[in-house]
């Protein structure tokens, strides 16, 4: 099975880190990934940088430029995944890779499947990928290498096509939090918990993550009462950029 | 072969809405709505109206009696330039803000590179009392302090993009992330055919004002609507697209699309994206755009801030691709000739940007009774400070 099926199968108040590849260092990834698994993150996703991050706040903006400054790459990221002898390889911890399509589809959709795979990668994020063009180009590449891609939900995306994308998804659901890009730290308010509920009484088939805005233990504490789990992430790259240890940030949150 | 958007938003292999999901129920919302509201006998009216008494259209098609001498051919200016805020911009911005209050939007944003787009923005919110806000890079509001200066007398406020290479394109990244953060009241006005579908077909449909009177013109005084050249400068190609738009059909219709050389196409420092670009993503759109092997999108240059964009509408890589209108380029130092040249020549003194298409006539080679039409598709007091910089 598909680690990230069995981890929502197994688990309750999953807790889902984002990290940018090659930031701070181009050789952080190893040793980012070591100290999430070693400290109880549930699930992984890397960042791939891009020079034009449209959905992301100026945190993620600047660790994906100093990351392309270090030199990452495509390339360089599945060679440094695929030498990973570590124990996120042998753990279960489901690693996702979350970016923009203007890379992946230079490299090559295919070939970026297929190289997940053998990273062993478990799902895809790809914002800009609209989903028709998903489903009708390439949904079978997706499948061929196991992959499961993930759509988003906003508050402004409408009953028919939450439906539509809940049956489409076979991984989860990434619920962003509010109407913003990445970073907003306005916690979880009264008006959020309206959303989340809406979106709780839906009964969705497909579990949810919410992310976007989630940055302490309040915040995901809240979070996880309306969903399987959430997704931190620039609170995260905030604390690893000030020289911080990795686990210390993960026993803030659980 | 079909040179118009199909129902799907794509030219041939180009356009598309690549989009995240934020953004999907406000491009949605214009895609559905756009082409009833701005087919609609009202809003036809209100901007016909607007575009003769507030804008100054129709504009002259000039015919440049010097010029033609120079060149051996009857050569026509179509003089975008004449319009209100120098450009032909504000065919654009006054559409857009006739469709953001049908849709009830009462917050206006832009991204603008030159200042040009930005100014033609801000000059219809103040018109039409609506809060505007422009992105512009921290390069740029630098290089042109006078257009921060307009935007700012029209009541706009203007944000300085600090991320990237702070220049156009980073500004549109900010535009898409303010529209991201303000789903529900805010209208974003893009300045160019680019972006994700419906927006190149609206903005070209906003500009095709340009073809239409230039085809009327022709009919009235020649008996003949159809000119044997049209010349157009290609930053995003919003200028190129309004002045190709009634003739793309006819083949008998040389268009010739004239992009920024910069220092030279292979010299590192250029904006010709046909010749340098590749198949990919930028702004929602899929087009050519200039990027490096790993898919970063690169920094253009050129001497005039309105062409150096990455990437080009989907249109014209649709164009460029199926061969309908050639496209060439023009450096930095041919263009600043054709500028001089013109003022010299015709009284005109034209935007950095048009003086690409004029610098192309050296190299056209058109017959004796060929009528070609060059966009003039904006003035040149924005650039003066280079302009006098440069001269000898
Ligand atoms: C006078 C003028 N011409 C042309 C352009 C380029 O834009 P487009 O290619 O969309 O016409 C600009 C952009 O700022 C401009 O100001």
């Amino acid at each position: 099975m598909n680690p990230i099926s069995t981890l929502f199968k197994e688990k309750k108040n999953i807790l889902s880190i984002y990290f940018t590849a090659g930031f701070p260092n181009l050789n952080s990834t190893k040793s980012i990934l070591d100290a999430l698994v070693g400290s109880g993150a549930d699930m992984i996703e890397i960042g791939i940088p891009f020079s034009d991050p449209l959905a992301d706040g100026p945190v993620i903006q600047h660790s994906s430029e100093v990351a392309l400054k270090n030199g990452m790459t495509i390339q360089l990221l599945f060679h440094q995944l695929d030498k990973l002898k570590v124990k996120s390889r042998k753990s279960k911890v489901p690693l996702i890779l979350m970016g923009y399509l203007n890379p992946v589809l230079q490299f090559g959709m295919e070939h970026f499947c297929r190289e997940a795979r053998k990273a062993g990668i478990s799902g895809v994020i790809l914002p800009d990928l609209p989903m028709d063009v998903y489903l009708s180009e390439y949904k079978p590449v997706f499948e061929k290498y196991k992959l499961k891609n993930i759509f988003l939900i906003t508050p402004q995306t409408s009953e028919k096509r939450i439906r539509e994308i809940d049956k489409r998804s076979d991984g989860f659901i990434y619920m962003v939090s509010s109407s913003s890009t990445t970073g907003a730290q306005n916690g979880v308010n009264k008006e959020k918990e309206k959303y989340f509920n809406r979106i709780r009484r839906m009964k969705l088939k497909s579990p949810v993550m919410i992310g976007f805005g989630i940055s302490d233990r309040t915040g995901f504490s809240k979070a996880c009462k309306f969903a399987n789990g959430a997704i931190i992430g620039s609170a995260f790259i905030s604390h690893i950029e000030k020289g911080e240890p990795v686990n210390k940030f993960i026993k803030q949150i659980i | 072969m079909r040179y118009q958007v199909n129902k799907k938003g794509y030219y041939g292999n180009f356009g598309g809405a690549f989009i995240p999901e934020m953004l999907v129920p406000n491009v949605e919302e214009l895609r559905n709505h756009y082409l009833k509201i701005i087919s609609s006998k009202g809003f036809q009216k209100e901007l016909g109206s607007l575009l003769r008494n507030y804008a100054g259209r129709p504009t002259p098609l000039y015919f440049a009696k010097r010029l033609s001498e120079r060149y051996k051919a009857k050569i026509f200016l179509k003089r975008e330039d004449l319009l209100h805020t120098g450009a032909h911009k504000i065919n654009n911005t006054l559409g857009q803000i006739l469709v953001a209050k049908k849709l009830g939007k009462t917050r206006i944003i832009a991204e603008t590179g030159a200042g040009q787009h930005g100014v033609a923005t801000a000059t219809v919110c103040a018109l039409m009392g609506l809060e505007c806000i422009v992105y512009m890079g921290e390069v740029d509001i630098e290089r042109q302090a006078p257009n921060v200066a307009r935007m700012k007398m029209l009541g706009a406020k203007v944000i300085p993009a600090k991320s990237g290479s702070r220049t156009l394109k980073d500004a549109t990244n900010e535009a898409i992330r303010d529209w991201i953060n303000n789903p529900v009241d805010t209208h974003y006005i893009i300045g160019s055919v680019v972006g994700p579908h419906p927006y190149p077909d609206m903005v070209a449909r906003f500009q095709s004002v340009i073809s239409k009177e230039i085809k009327k013109e022709l009919k009235s005084k020649f008996k003949k609507e159809n000119p044997d050249y049209v010349i157009a400068c290609v930053g995003g190609g919003s200028n190129a697209a309004g002045a190709f738009y009634h003739f793309l059909d006819n083949k008998k219709v040389k268009l010739i699309a004239v992009e920024a050389a910069g220092k030279g196409i292979h010299s590192g420092h250029s904006a010709a994206t046909m010749v340098l670009g590749k198949p990919g993503i930028i702004h929602g759109s899929k087009t050519l755009l200039m990027q490096t092997d790993d898919g970063q999108i690169t920094e253009p240059y050129s001497i005039s801030a309105g062409l150096d964009y990455p990437g080009v509408g989907p249109v014209h890589a649709h164009l460029f691709k199926t061969g309908r209108a050639k496209f060439v380029s023009a450096t930095d130092e041919e263009a600043l000739k054709a500028a001089y040249l013109l003022a010299k020549l015709e009284g005109i003194i034209p935007a950095l940007e048009s003086a690409h298409a004029l610098a192309y006539l050296e190299k056209l080679k058109a017959k004796k009774n060929e009528i070609v039409v060059v966009n003039l598709s904006g003035r040149g007091d924005k650039d003066m400070a280079t302009y006098i910089n440069k001269m000898e």
